[in-house]
């Protein structure tokens, strides 16, 4: 028990799958269906699904049984893989044949090795690592379903030509199949920067609002003498609730009766009403652990409400109104159904550009502002985390 | 002290309305119009909207691109008392129920629009195509259909009529039309042998609806419902569908401008008409602006200059011979136009009044058919 592969032997103790009977065929399955999906793009899905069953085949017995070494393993299949796929349809074909080949060494190991039994306790039964794994490949599968259309449109995004089309020339990675040109469509279209400036404006402002009435409006309910609490609350959230179209209706009219329809201000306060209801639910949800004895503390220490309010409790709720800030953010700023009916043309938000980009002239400029909102959106909830972490870290750190 | 100030004051006024006096005393200043959006909107854009801000450097236009829903936005627009458009891009269709609602303007053809170059009075240039007293048209397009020759299986000739749509012997494989009755409900019967002249006459009888329903459904599992006219060329695009049917204008820009293998045919072609209207009860001020761009928007030489940057055909009858080559592409745009004499040998004239009568009725129809 001294060779090179000595830590992969205590698995041994708890079973190496049988080649034959399990490993051998189920990467033989893996690789059918890779070879399927090869298959199917010249129609032949037929013979790729069996060319495939023997590739995953060997790969599952060889690498098992000849190659113990499992770093080299991996590496000697995804380059051969990748040079089949090379030779097969070039750059694009390189690319697939290195993650079919990632994909099935690693599951040749997983499985070979009984690595699937790693998150299950030594005494489970079939059925149970059977279930943990099919638990994990579902999660997988929903993840998978919430984050693919997402992940499309990044590399549409980059098509060079006007059509929402992975051409023949994108899949082979071939330069001349992709150009920046939508993105400079975006940045050199009035029409793009007046809705993104519109955008940047209204959904700030809408924020604010949001977040100060909201605030004042959940620490107000979170009194117990207030009365009809329940029934303030209800109003409050309807807008939530009602479906936006009706809100939006109503708005439209009143708005126009008071002067405010076609308004920036108008725009804004709409929005923000919108965006109450998130800020009063999370700020609710922090206030519910908060210790009402430390403002009577600190009244007992002589501090009027309003330092109470600024010195002690806010920074306390802080996570509570960042969050809902953050929703009304977001709320305002995807928002399209109200913006129509409140704005006027002078008003067009992003969201409405696209709208009508969308239902005009389908134009891939829409996928070069979605990529450039999710990375927006991305880089505004990492900082919002690493911001949570780090003062979650200080006040950890301040008693000591 | 108080005098001299009360005087200076009124001093002021004076100059600034004697500059007001200047620059068209009292035309509102601010102008919003109301559009498709696309390479339709850039046309109008280009061709009058530009040179007239160029004449006009104090003035500021606003697009909205609400054409697709004019009729509810207009409807809402003056039940709340609040008419923030100026001038209205709608199709024919929608003006004539724009017009009986009350909602659009009725329109002095004489005092309103220019006169050809060679004295022809408005209202003759435009002849036939003025089919509401609220509508002043810009230009003719057409509904059509254009396929992929190279999705065709091997041997397949190259359709010749419109019932290529309906032969899905011959030419396998998903076709994109539009999800309303209209055109599709023609076509059929069109293709089920009722001969052109007598196709709305059978459309009015009940057997006539269910004969058009039943060509229909010899291939509704293959057909792709769009309602955006920019659907079908992405659909051609990508090869989910075969052939389509969409406006002329968007498969000039797919086939010429974007170099998309595409083929047009123009068989039983649908011409349809947009143009403007103006919203009732303007207040004068901004009325006057509307007058003025309209009359310079419409004139002979600036709806031929629209026919450089899309494929549609001016309204005006003296427009036709002036319209030149594509801006950009430098290619001839006469050939491209739905009324070029090639293009129109087998044109179907749509029914106005007798959609505005079964309209309701078939929509109804139709979307209880397309539900089954």
């Amino acid at each position: 028990m001294t060779d090179a592969s000595a830590d992969n032997e205590l698995i041994v103790d708890t079973g190496r799958p049988p080649m034959w009977g399990f490993t051998v065929p189920m990467i033989a399955l893996l690789g059918g269906f890779f070879g399927f999906l090869t298959g199917n793009t010249s129609d032949y899905g037929l013979i790729g699904f069996l060319i495939g069953l023997v590739y995953g085949g060997a790969v599952g017995f060889i690498l098992n049984s000849l190659v113990p070494n499992r770093t080299a393993g991996r590496w000697a299949l995804i380059v051969i893989t990748a040079v089949v796929g090379f030779l097969l349809a070039r750059w694009g074909g390189l690319v697939a044949g290195a993650i079919v080949g990632a994909v099935v060494s690693w599951a040749a190991y997983w499985i070979g090795r009984g690595h699937y039994r790693d998150g299950v306790p030594i005494y489970a039964t079939g059925g149970q690592t059977l279930w943990h794994n099919t638990y994990l490949f579902i999660c997988g599968v929903i993840f998978f379903f919430l984050i693919a259309p997402i992940l499309t449109i990044i590399p549409l995004s980059f098509n060079a030509e006007n059509f929402f089309t992975f051409t023949p020339e994108m899949l082979s990675l071939d330069p001349e199949g992709y150009s920046l040109k939508h993105y400079r469509d975006f940045f050199n279209t009035d029409d793009w920067q007046s809705a993104m400036w519109n955008s940047l404006k209204i959904a700030p402002m809408a924020t604010v609002l949001a977040v100060g009435f909201g605030t004042l409006a959940a620490i107000g309910l979170s009194q117990p003498h207030v009365p009809f609490r329940q029934t303030i609350m209800a109003i409050l959230i309807s807008p939530m609730i009602v479906p936006l179209i009706i809100s939006a209706a109503g708005m439209y009219f009143f708005y126009s009766r008071v002067g405010l329809q076609g308004t920036y201000l108008g725009v804004v306060l709409a929005h923000a009403a919108l965006g109450i209801p998130f800020v009063i639910i999370t700020v609710t949800a922090t206030l519910v652990g908060f210790d009402r004895s430390l403002t009577r503390a600190s009244a007992n220490l002589g501090a009027d409400p309003v330092t109470t309010f600024l010195r002690i409790q806010m920074p306390l709720i802080l996570p509570g109104v960042i969050s809902g800030g953050l929703f009304a953010f977001i709320t305002s700023f995807d928002e399209v159904v109200v913006v129509l009916f409140v704005g006027s043309a002078q008003q067009k938000t992003l969201p409405w550009q696209m709208f009508i980009g969308l239902r005009e002239q389908i134009s891939p400029t829409i996928l070069a502002v979605a990529t450039i909102l999710v990375a927006i959106s991305i880089a505004l909830l990492t900082t919002v985390e690493l911001l949570r972490r780090r003062s979650e870290r200080l006040r950890g750190l301040a008693p000591s | 002290m108080k005098l001299k100030t009360l005087l200076m004051g009124s001093a002021l006024a004076g100059v600034g309305t004697l500059a007001m006096a200047e620059s068209h005393a009292d035309m509102a200043m601010d102008m919003t119009l109301v559009s498709w959006g696309g390479a339709y909107q850039a046309s109008q854009q280009n061709a009058y909207v530009e040179p007239y801000l160029e004449m006009n450097p104090d003035v500021s236009i606003t697009w909205d691109e609400s054409s697709a829903e004019a009729v509810a936005k207009l409807r809402a627009m003056n039940e709340a008392g609040n008419v923030t458009w100026d001038l209205v891009d709608v199709v024919a269709s929608d003006a004539i129920r724009l017009c009986d609602e009350g909602l659009a303007m009725e329109i002095d053809t004489e005092e309103l629009l220019a006169e050809a170059p060679d004295g022809t009075s408005a209202e003759d240039d435009f002849g036939d195509l003025l089919v509401s007293d609220c509508f002043i048209p810009q230009i003719v397009y057409s509904t059509t259909a254009a396929y992929r020759p190279d999705l065709f299986p091997e041997g397949a000739p190259a359709p010749e009529s419109i019932c290529a749509m309906f032969d899905t012997e011959t030419y396998p494989g998903k076709r994109a039309l539009e999800q309303r009755p209209i055109n599709n409900l023609e076509w059929a019967l069109l293709c089920d042998g009722v001969a052109k002249e007598d196709i709305y006459d059978v459309l009015e009888t009940e057997e006539g609806q269910d004969q058009a329903f039943a060509k229909l459904d010899t291939i509704k599992d293959d057909v792709i419902w769009w309602s955006a006219a920019a659907e079908p060329p992405q659909l051609l695009a990508d090869g989910e569908i075969v052939m389509g049917s969409s406006y002329n204008g968007r498969w000039f820009s797919a086939i010429e401008e974007q170099d998309q293998p595409f083929e047009m045919l123009w068989d039983a072609q649908v011409f349809d008409l947009d143009g403007w209207i103006i919203p009732a009860d303007l207040p004068e001020d901004r009325l006057a602006r509307v007058k003025d761009f309209l009359f310079f928007a419409t004139d002979t030489q600036r709806l031929a200059d629209q026919a450089a940057y899309i494929s549609y055909g001016p309204a005006r009858q003296s427009s036709a011979p002036l319209v030149g080559d594509h801006a950009e592409l430098g290619i001839a745009m006469g050939p491209h136009m739905p009324t070029a004499p090639e293009n129109s040998q087998n044109v179907f004239v749509y029914n106005y009044e007798w959609w505005a009568d079964y309209r309701d009725d078939l929509d109804a129809k139709f979307q209880a058919w397309l539900a089954q």
